[in-house]
């Protein structure tokens, strides 16, 4: 198999009963780059990550982790990764330092070194001054901190991170995301799972997650740039009729309000979206549009994902 | 202002709950069935098939009918014959009878003789259920053939070894240190997995290096040092208060006490990957807490039990752990002399841990 491949897997799926949690997932994640999964809730992230950490068994599917088989070698994987859970996961009776001390033996670093490691790493993630603090007394963003300390603290090759961001404000976010850069300068390669648009962009690769299938993948910036459709917007667009029959239009494929404009996104095959949309428009006498306020404008990853993860939809329901 | 509704809308709220909760269900149903025959049926206050053995000295046809009347009482079971008094000792120390009867070689003449008994019974003193019975004994009617018998003349003289005294507390004392034991060991390790579950700590834990021995082991090792300070808790207030000494070795009662204790949180471990929440945990704990306390024998004499819950009590390891820690205490009994007791508590101990860890997995399906 490839060795700049720090993961792949094959077919992956994962059944509770009659659900079909990951469906027949393909997946290549580089090493020493941040590979993200962009999914609404309930899309299969935290099922694939906890199958790629060899902690759920897969239905289907063949697995390789950092040159591992999995499930099978999961036991010898485990010192090679960190796994930051979606709720946080350290202990909330003990003190931050406690916490890390165990996870310092769990990992079984050193003696010598557990110490000035730990040190290093309170240091590194501001924590410091919280170091004497039960964990579970923390704020979102510092145990959000606190959990990736602990998850990077045996220095693993491959680091899972499963909505590290959520519930956490946006200045501890942006220093999550400077660490994470810094990890991977340090050769880490990042596997994490995110609902936010602006985070997924910043992702070297993303795989949008829908139903347990795999919508669409590449480079974010390469994903809006090549983006299936036209973003049309309407500038005082904000009349309720207009929207209910922008809606049903044919190659109309989304419509949403962002304050008073509205913004479309329409189907490639259409030559010449602005036209097309003045088109649907014509027949509603009631409604007066100027004819500047519709123009194209430039696409985004939330764009990228609504077209992704409606397309199978509207085919579903052709009626 | 109470509405009706809103109080409809709880009460059907716990009914739903309560209908998936079949662990609560079990106990509802459960707990009083347990009760009703145990106290019923397998818990006899009257006292029966008490293990006996006789040292007949005398093998006149008077003492034999003397032994049949006694085994038609039911009160005692006749194991066997022995040819010397320390043999009984020696049993009775052992813990494998409770009564010796010794009837000496002039028995017939003593029969005539107001100014001593006739025959002697050696009694294992530290139970008092037991003591009760042997002096039940004492008033027997006896009746003979040939001769007769002055009514005042006394058939049996009772000696009674180990609690010279007869305070109940000799007995109690060494037989709560099993119960206290059970009531807190099983809860501890019990709890221990399914908070880790209910806390989410699980995920974090089985996706480091540790095993499934190192968590297990490393779970039990804290509250061994916990039930040894229970151990010696009990043991001196027992002395300082009730004046109950240790007659046996202190390595002893510290070697039984740490198979016991391993034995309780090894089923605590097992009830860890059953339960799926801590209540159920608890449960489970009060469902072997019951029978432990009412058929191991702390309570009421193990002898006089049927078959059934002889075999129920076996199984459990206050069972052994009574007989143990009363012959150490109590009679100074050797831990050589007690092992099996010992192997059964060593192989329950095993079996549940093999159990726990064969259900335990470090996978969240
Ligand atoms: N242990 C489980 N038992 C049953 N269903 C599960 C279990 N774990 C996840 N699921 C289901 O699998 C689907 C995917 O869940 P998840 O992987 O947690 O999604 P995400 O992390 O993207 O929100 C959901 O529909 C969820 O309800
Ligand atoms: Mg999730």
């Amino acid at each position: 198999m490839n060795s700049t491949a720090a993961i792949k897997c094959h077919g992956l799926t994962r059944r509770f009963g009659d659900l079909v949690a990951v469906d027949h997932l393909d997946l290549t994640v580089p090493k020493q780059s941040i590979y993200g999964f962009l999914g609404p809730n309930g899309s299969g992230k935290s099922t694939t990550m906890r199958m790629l950490c060899g902690l759920l068994l897969p239905s289907a599917g063949e697995i390789e982790v950092l040159g591992l088989k999995l499930p099978e070698a999961s036991e010898a994987l485990k010192q090679r990764i960190g796994y930051m859970t979606q709720k946080f996961s350290l202990y909330d009776d003990l003190t931050v330092q406690e916490n890390l001390r165990f996870m310092a033996q769990a990992y079984a670093l050193p003696t010598n070194t557990q110490k000035s490691r730990i040190a290093e790493t309170l240091a590194a993630y501001q924590l410091d001054e919280l170091r004497h603090q039960l964990a579970g007394t923390l704020s979102g963003g510092q145990k959000q901190r606190l959990a990736l300390a602990a998850a990077t603290l045996h220095q693993p090759q491959l680091l899972f991170l499963d909505e590290p961001t959520s519930g956490v404000d946006p200045q501890s976010r942006r220093d999550l995301w400077e660490a994470l850069f810094n990890l991977v300068d340090d050769g880490v390669t990042v596997l994490l799972s995110t609902h936010y648009m602006d985070e997924a962009e910043r992702c070297h690769q993303l795989a949008i997650l829908d139903h347990g299938r795999k919508a669409a993948e590449g480079v974010p910036a390469e994903m809006i740039a090549n983006l299936d459709a036209w973003v049309v917007k309407i500038d005082n667009g904000s009349i309720p009729a207009l929207k209910q029959h922008l809606a049903q239009a044919k190659e109309v494929i989304s419509l949403s309000q962002m304050g008073g404009q509205l913004r479309l996104l329409v189907k490639k095959n259409i030559a010449d979206p602005v036209t097309y949309v003045q088109q649907q428009l014509a027949g509603l006498s009631e409604i007066e549009i100027a004819q500047h306020a519709i123009s194209l404008t430039e696409p985004t990853l939330e764009d990228v994902f609504v077209v992704a993860t409606q397309k199978p939809r509207k085919m579903d329901a052709p009626k | 202002m109470m509405s009706l509704r809103r109080l409809l809308a709880v009460f059907r709220k716990e009914v739903w709950q309560l209908k998936r909760d079949r662990l609560t269900i079990a106990m509802i149903f459960g707990i009083p069935i347990i009760q009703i025959l145990l106290f019923g049926y397998a818990i006899n206050t009257d006292i029966r098939a008490i293990p006996t053995v006789v040292l007949n000295q005398s093998h006149s046809q008077l003492s034999r009918d003397l032994l049949s009347d006694l085994q038609a009482s039911q009160v005692i079971k006749l194991k066997g014959n022995v040819h010397h008094v320390e043999e009984i000792e020696t049993l009775l120390r052992q813990g494998k009878i409770s009564i010796g009867i010794v009837i000496p070689p002039d028995f017939e003449r003593r029969l005539q003789d107001s100014s001593r008994a006739a025959a002697q019974l050696l009694v294992d003193g530290s139970d008092p259920i037991i003591l009760g019975a042997a002096k039940q004994l004492t008033a027997m009617p006896f009746h003979l053939n040939s001769q007769s018998v002055p009514p005042q003349n006394r058939l049996f003289e009772v000696r009674h070894f180990y609690n010279p005294e007869k305070r109940s507390a000799m007995n109690t004392i060494p037989g709560l240190i099993g119960v206290i034991l059970t009531m807190t060991m099983v809860i501890f390790t019990a709890i221990s997995l399914v908070r880790e579950r209910e806390r989410g700590n699980l995920e974090l834990l089985i996706n480091t290096p540790i095993t499934s021995n190192e968590l297990m082991l490393g779970k039990m090792l804290p509250y061994i040092a916990i039930g040894f300070f229970q151990v010696t808790l009990i043991m001196l207030l027992g002395l300082v208060i009730f004046d109950v000494p240790v007659r046996g070795q202190l390595v002893d009662v510290y070697i039984a006490a740490l198979v016991f204790i391993a034995a309780n949180l090894t089923l605590g471990l097992l009830f860890s990957t059953l339960a799926k929440s801590q209540l159920q945990a608890l449960q489970m704990t009060i469902f072997i807490m019951l029978p432990s306390i009412l058929l191991s024998g702390f309570m009421f004499p193990f002898d006089g039990m049927p078959e059934a819950a002889q075999w129920i009590a076996e199984i459990l390891p206050l069972t052994h752990f009574e007989r143990l820690i009363r012959g150490i205490i109590l009679r100074g009994a050797d831990l050589s002399e007690l092992w099996p007791e010992l192997l059964a508590l060593i192989a329950f101990a095993s079996v549940t841990m093999l159990l726990a860890l064969k259900r335990f997995r470090k996978r969240l399906d």
